[in-house]
């Protein structure tokens, strides 16, 4: 899985979709001769390679008729994709299914708290400001196994179960962070005076935040979202500490690389490459579209 | 307090004793201001002297420490800055970008719920001659666009009183004129009640009917352009608003109508009815343009000031006119502005001179230079850089 690589490549296209001045040329070079000609473009072949070679396999491993482990390639089918929830009573999908929705719900929590923190770290001034602000990268630097033991260790001493709900709050708990550095960045580039021209303009508070301050931090929340989302889904160590009998996806995985990964994994995994690959696509060029309207306007 | 009505007119704005602290500073210390309404207001004043806050204050993005704001005889002090009959055009322009140019003007008319705002957006955008860049985005247009893109949204509302921060700060100079002509004229044209804040001597006397020159948190001087510029009462006005040769000494003789100051030597005659003090140390002075400069000594004249002679230290040619810096022992730098009526400058650098006003065309001020001159602006942002820097530094503490 590369989820946190995909949604970099999705953010990136976010970012760049808001500027829309041109970027500067990159200057033609003198032809390079010799070695030089050929070094570069080797290299980059085999770095790509490296790359691709996992997420190749896993794709083409999907396909394999397999029976009980998928490690010899046994023949081409379209079984395990249109049964994937048939194998182990559905252990995969379940799996699949819990961390969806985890992933869901740690998503809109982290991301509408950490939205507020990070328009309050910004437009206000008060006490312990940049204490909190510190603290709050706290959870990016510390290991993740420190964070999951010691949330593990304090959901024992409060008597909480090992469920769902714990999963949920050990994720949220450290996607704030990720929301609130990208949300903030946003909103420190937003210039005050549009919201004091909402007021000016007859805005009531709330008409203000949701006509302009809102739309205007979307981008930045939305990335902040999609981070959240991609994090949470990735996430087995933290999990693995906070779940108890839940399984989810990077769990499932875990756990089945002891006895063999069932091709019905493959299927997942690679479906969900699948549909991030679909995502940067139609952001690029949606932007590329918009780009060339807004060329021709002008 | 929703306003579903235009305003039917400008409304008069009185702000009584108003006094605005910030943590470390104070940016306005007791103002007293009417502004009548219909009329095109300016205040004039450096950075960091106050005039921004006080029209924050009016639109309700700050709150005053003391005193009342009242809007058309109404105490707006208490609310808030949406629920008061007043529209500023920013310095920024403040342009949402996320609008086009169409929402962006409707946006305050769709707050009021006033009926066919796209309408009504539409016939503002036609005023500022811009209705055809009606669907694009603002970041799509030029500056000046921009600008008249805000004036459009925020006179749309028909405010009571509209207040322009700056406006034509970001424009280059040809712009800044044509769209000062077309500010005045649409405010002719709607009738509503302006209040311009700027730091250009220029614009405000071009544009406004009545302009305060504002100083250290406090109006200095308050009048007709024209009074303003003839009649200053203070050195800051005097070297604000255009240039003054000034001159500081004790009153050596006073008649009814005149009063005689000895400076360093030379007896300066200034009317009685022009000066603000009459006895004791007082500064007179005399607008450049207003100095004549003789490369002979003339005679002396009853109804004249001479004084001289003088050599000539600096001659700077601008086609219509010259500017002739004068060293005269004892009284000082002279500054003479000359018509080039013949061909070329009429003294070089070094040329023996003596220069000689009217009389009446002396005023005499009611404090002396050394508290403000040459400090004006430096003083005034260094001050405010000051405040803001001692203010971020106790806000980082806490």
């Amino acid at each position: 899985m590369s989820g946190e690589g995909q949604a970099g490549a999705v953010l990136g296209g976010l970012a760049e979709s808001e500027q829309l001045e041109q970027r500067p040329q990159p200057t033609r070079e003198r032809p390079r001769r010799g070695l030089g000609r050929w070094l570069l473009p080797t290299y980059v072949t085999i770095a790509f390679a490296f790359l691709m070679i996992p997420i190749v396999y896993t794709f083409v491993f999907s396909f394999n008729d397999s029976v009980k482990s998928n490690i010899a390639w046994r023949g081409f089918t379209f079984d395990k994709w249109l049964n994937v929830c048939n194998v182990e009573g559905g252990a995969v999908c379940q799996a699949f299914g819990n961390s969806i929705v985890i992933g869901l719900v740690a998503t809109v929590l982290a991301t509408t708290l950490g939205t507020m923190i990070a328009i309050a770290l910004v437009r206000y001034r008060f006490r312990a400001r940049s204490a909190i602000s510190l603290l709050l990268f706290l959870p990016m630097a510390t290991p993740e196994v420190v964070l999951g033991a010691g949330l593990a260790a304090q959901f024992l001493a409060v008597g909480v179960p090992k469920d769902m709900l714990t999963i949920i709050l050990a994720h949220t708990m450290f996607c704030i962070s990720f929301v609130v550095v990208t949300v903030k960045a946003r909103v420190a580039s937003l210039d005050p005076a549009l919201e004091e021209a909402g007021r000016d303009l007859y805005g009531s508070p709330s008409q203000v935040f949701w006509r302009v301050t809102f739309p205007l931090l979307l981008p930045g929340i939305l990335a902040a979202a999609l981070l959240s989302f991609a994090l949470s889904f990735d996430d087995f160590i933290i999990t693995n500490f906070n779940s108890g009998s839940v399984s989810t996806f990077p769990k499932y995985i875990y756990i089945s690389a002891a006895r063999g990964i069932p091709a019905e994994a493959n299927v997942i995994a690679s479906a969900v490459f699948l549909f991030a690959m679909i995502l940067v696509i139609t952001v690029q060029v949606s932007r590329a579209a918009r780009e060339k309207r807004l060329a021709k306007l002008s | 307090m929703a306003m579903r009505e235009f305003a039917e007119r400008g409304a008069d704005l009185e702000l009584v004793g108003i006094h605005k602290r910030f943590p470390g500073f104070t940016a306005i210390e007791e103002l007293d201001l009417t502004i009548p309404a219909g009329s095109f207001f300016a205040l004039l004043g450096p950075s960091g002297c106050g005039k921004t806050t006080t029209l924050r204050l009016v639109a309700g993005l700050d709150e005053p420490t003391n005193g009342r704001i009242l809007i058309g005889g109404t105490d707006v002090t208490a609310t808030r800055s949406h629920e008061r009959p007043v529209n500023t055009v920013f310095q920024s322009y403040a342009l949402f970008p996320h609008m086009t140019i169409l929402e962006n003007v409707a946006f305050g008319l769709r707050r009021r719920r006033i009926d066919d705002p796209a309408g009504k957006a539409h016939e503002a955008l036609r005023l500022v001659e811009l209705d055809h860049l009606a669907q694009r985005r603002p970041q799509q247009l030029s500056g000046g666009q921009q600008q008249r893109v805000a004036l459009a949204r925020a006179i749309v509302n028909r405010p009571a009183l509209l207040l322009l921060d700056e406006p034509l700060g970001a424009l280059d100079l040809k712009l800044r004129r044509q769209m000062q002509l077309e500010l005045k004229a649409i405010q002719e044209e709607v009738g509503l009640t302006f209040l311009h804040v700027t730091h250009d001597q220029e614009e405000a006397m071009t544009m406004a009917d009545t302009v305060a020159v504002m100083n250290k948190g406090r109006i200095e001087q308050m009048g007709a352009p024209e009074e303003l510029y003839e009649l200053p009462r203070t050195a800051f006005v005097a070297n604000f608003l255009g240039q003054s040769n000034l001159f500081t000494g004790d009153v050596v003789g006073a008649t009814d109508t005149a009063i005689a100051v000895d400076a360093a030597g030379s007896r300066i005659v200034v009317p009685t009815a022009r000066a603000q003090r009459h006895s004791g140390q007082v500064t007179v002075g005399v607008r450049p343009e207003k100095v004549e400069l003789h490369r002979e000594q003339p005679v002396v004249e009853a109804d004249r000031n001479l004084i001289g002679p003088g050599v000539v230290t600096d001659v700077s040619f601008s086609g219509v006119s010259t500017q002739y810096l004068v060293e005269i022992p004892g009284a000082g730098r002279v500054l003479v502005f000359a018509q080039n009526i013949g061909f070329g400058p009429a003294a070089a650098e070094g040329d023996r001179v003596w220069v000689s006003w009217a009389v009446e065309h002396g005023f005499g001020l009611e404090d002396t230079p050394d508290e403000s001159r040459f400090q004006a602006d430096a003083s005034t942002s260094a001050i405010a850089a000051q405040h803001r820097d001692a203010l971020v530094a106790e806000l980082e503490e806490h």
